[in-house]
């Protein structure tokens, strides 16, 4: 067996500096005549240790981690050249213990099978990975399409996209329509800042997708294919482009496709325009038909009338993905992991203050501590666990307290925030969750689509009054007021923008009181985040008197002699915190 | 909701009037088309870095669709520019992930040695600067992305680092 080097490309790995990485291999094997192959593959999901080598070779498989070009010249010398594998390079192999044997191991990998395992852009790779087999059997075994519709209701599989819609009953209720045209689309769409596990499955395995979707098509006798696709992921663009272009040299998409007689099917791309309300299936359509994706009122829902009012199906980038796996190894493999009303596994992107940031997948049904703890490695700089963000925009804060809690769509509802698409934002003591809050209202104020009111004026008072308490003019009342609009735009809003717009300001006041209170009450930010509430000193003990912060001081409020101990002036301070990120010596104190 | 206004002044791009028959192949290709609104006001986009009001005005002439209309949608999306850019675009990532990990300082480390403000263009047109949701590159927060090319992991001294070196770089 040849020697085999992989070089993981996907976005993350490559601002990390992997294709330096590539360059560097490939030129070193090009000077030295070195044997072995050399090939590229996507994010394995361990982001925090890109860029990732893989070697693979007759004794096993070593994947290496924070490999830059110098240490890729490293790698190279002793693993292929001397046959020494580097041990203390190495985080992932199944021959010895390495430091990330268990961040794979505890995970079941259905969605990311073959996320960072094969080259994304070769359909051969894909096709020897039970790639395309699905829809093969399919058409072998003549599947009818009410049993291809039942396995996938059996399954279990809920929309993964945030809506936990049964993904079955979508396809039921879309093939029960008829029509001589219809459509099939994926929403990739992936606007919840927080989230990128389906630009991770697009540009690792952009297959999988494609393949899904032809099984739905197939399912609900579509007659053509749209992915919408966020312009902010060009890589993504790309390999889906390539995948699709592939797919029709197969013959895999056009004409009577896999010996199905009129089972025809093209699959374009829509890039978006950048509108996070576009997620929202009328808005997106609205979109894809060139207009201002503003949502309209359901019903008639997609399934009855949707794009170029035809009969169509929206499901998610994960959710696509699923089917393939469902339909080859049956509805009861799939649901026989997760709980009892969410079966399967999730994909999670971690991020924030967890120490392993990347992406994870586990079964339903784990608890979030287990995922923060045991797969995300814990808390940065051991700094304390404070709260966990599920859901973007429309989600909320889970507070340490209920980290208990089991990740499946109904427990996660329960707290108040929602499952979303599956990024978890790691917060720590550092975080000041009023400002988190506003974050987000900032967010869907400027991203609310102007269609209803209570979503328009509300969320910008909201914003008001959040944008108040965290310049310390907080009012008595303030907590009140948030309440009784937030309620207002939950209930008055048409789409699902405005009805969960307010959950993270309702989530953070039930379970921060405290935090506003203080805001409000005391003037004080006790994460020490909101600048205006904050009082900058100078620590005597470890001023050195260098000048810059008084250099650097706007308003000249800094006073002091060279090498001589400086002080600030608070009446003159206006709390911008430029010493404070402009000294060296840590001696500016915040109280 | 994003609130944009047409530019009334006159199309020039580094000191040259814009040439709207470069729109023609365009409107050649969508004219008539369903959903070919934001093709078309994608494509003069892509021409011009943004869309002019005398980009406007020849579109809507000569498709038939209403000068109203194709402003609502280019008002609609964060994609459409209705002011000349710069050369090079710096975003900088503010989604969640960035927020928490201090992404304001990045924005405001460069407002300060660029001398714009967020969404501005530098005097001599080689930088727009620009705040995003979210870039989806969460596990390296905070992130820019400047041209195709992504940085991850950043302070606002390192930001300040990179931009000055793409700028020594281009005006070699």
């Amino acid at each position: 067996m040849p020697t085999i080097v992989t070089v993981g490309l996907g976005s993350c790995g490559i601002a990390a500096g992997a294709s330096k990485t590539y360059d560097k291999i490939k030129a070193l094997k090009e000077a030295d005549k070195l044997d072995f192959q050399l090939k590229k593959t996507s994010c394995v999901g361990m982001c925090y240790r890109e860029p990732l080598v893989e070697i693979t070779d007759e004794t096993g498989t070593y994947l290496y981690g924070e490999v830059d070009a110098d240490r890729a010249v490293e790698v190279i010398e002793k693993h292929i050249n001397q046959q020494d594998p580097i041990r203390d390079y190495i985080v992932y192999t199944d021959l010895f213990d390495a430091p990330e044997n268990d961040f794979i191991g505890a995970q079941i990998k259905i969605v990311l099978r073959n996320c960072g395992y094969m080259d994304p852009e070769s359909i051969e790779e894909y096709e020897s990975r039970e790639g395309y087999e699905a829809i093969k059997k399919i058409a072998a075994e003549k599947i009818p399409r009410e049993v291809v519709i039942d396995t996938v209701l059996k399954s279990g599989l809920r929309g993964r996209g945030g809506g936990g819609f049964p993904t079955g009953m979508k396809w039921k209720f879309a093939n029960a329509n008829k029509s001589a045209e219809k459509y099939v689309i994926c929403n990739a769409d992936e606007g919840d800042p927080g989230a990128f596990m389906d630009r991770s499955v697009l540009e690792g395995d952009p297959h999988s997708v494609l393949e899904g979707m032809i099984i739905a098509a197939y399912a609900i006798e579509a007659t053509g294919g749209v992915i919408y696709c966020r312009a902010e992921y060009p890589l993504a663009i790309k390999r889906l482009n390539i995948a699709i272009k592939q797919a029709h040299a197969k013959g895999y998409l056009g004409k009577n496709i896999f010996g199905i007689e009129g089972f025809n099917l093209d699959i374009y791309i829509k890039e978006g325009a950048g509108a996070f309300v576009c997620g929202e299936e009328t808005a997106l359509i609205a979109s894809i038909e060139g207009e201002r994706g503003m949502p309209r009122k359901r019903p008639p829902f997609p399934a009855v009338s949707g794009l170029w009012k035809k009969p169509t199906n929206i499901n998610n980038v994960e959710t696509f993905a699923n089917i393939p796996w469902i339909i080859i190894h049956g509805a009861e493999a799939y649901s026989k992991y997760g709980t009892e009303k969410s079966k399967g596994t999730k994909v999670f992107a971690l991020a924030g203050k967890v120490r392993h940031s990347g992406l994870v997948e586990v079964p339903m049904g784990m608890t979030i501590r287990d995922v923060i703890f045991k797969l995300g490695g814990g808390i940065k700089n051991n700094k304390r666990f404070k709260a966990v963000q599920m859901g973007g925009p429309s989600g909320g804060c889970i507070p340490e307290f209920l980290s208990d809690t089991i990740v499946d769509y109904d427990s996660v509802n329960a707290t108040g925030a929602i499952m979303g698409s599956g990024g978890m934002v790691v917060m720590d003591e550092t975080t000041c969750m009023v400002d988190v809050a506003k974050f987000f209202l900032d967010f869907t104020c400027k991203e609310s689509c102007g269609k209803c009111t209570f979503c328009r004026m509300g969320t910008k008072r909201m914003l008001e009054i959040l944008d108040r308490i965290t310049n310390g003019k907080g009012k008595e009342g303030d907590l009140e007021k948030l309440e009784e609009l937030a309620y207002q735009i939950k209930d008055n809003s048409l789409c699902g923008l405005g009805q969960t717009a307010p959950n993270p300001v309702l989530t953070t006041i039930r379970y921060f009181r405290d935090e506003y209170e203080a805001h409000i009450n005391h003037k004080k930010c006790p994460a020490k985040v909101c600048r205006p509430l904050l009082t900058y000193k100078v620590d005597e003990e470890k001023c050195t008197g260098c000048m810059v912060c008084l250099k650097n001081c706007p308003v000249k409020a800094i006073t002091g002699e060279r090498k001589q101990k400086h002080l600030i002036n608070q009446d003159m301070c206006t709390k911008c915190g430029v010493c404070f990120s402009k000294c060296k010596f840590e001696s500016i104190l915040l109280s | 909701m994003r609130i944009v206004r047409i530019n009334p002044n006159e199309p020039t791009v580094n000191g040259e009037v814009q040439d709207l028959s470069l729109l023609d192949p365009i409107i050649a290709k969508h004219k008539g088309k369903k959903g070919n609104m934001i093709p078309l006001l994608q494509g003069a986009q892509e021409l011009y870095g943004f869309i002019s009001k005398a980009a406007f005005d020849k579109l809507s002439r000569e498709t038939g669709i209403p000068l109203s209309d194709m402003f609502g949608v280019a008002t609609f999306y964060a994609q459409f520019r209705l002011n000349p850019v710069g050369k090079n675009i710096i975003k900088v990532c503010h989604g969640t992930a960035c927020h928490v990990q201090n992404a304001v300082e990045i924005t405001e480390s460069l407002e300060e040695v660029l001398k714009v403000k967020d969404g501005e263009t530098t005097e001599d047109r080689f930088y727009t600067l620009e705040s995003v949701a979210c870039l989806g590159c969460c596990s390296l927060a905070p992130v820019m992305m400047i041209g195709e090319q992504t940085y991850g992991k950043l302070t606002g001294n390192e930001a300040v680092k990179i931009v000055k070196n793409i700028r020594l770089a281009g005006s070699n």
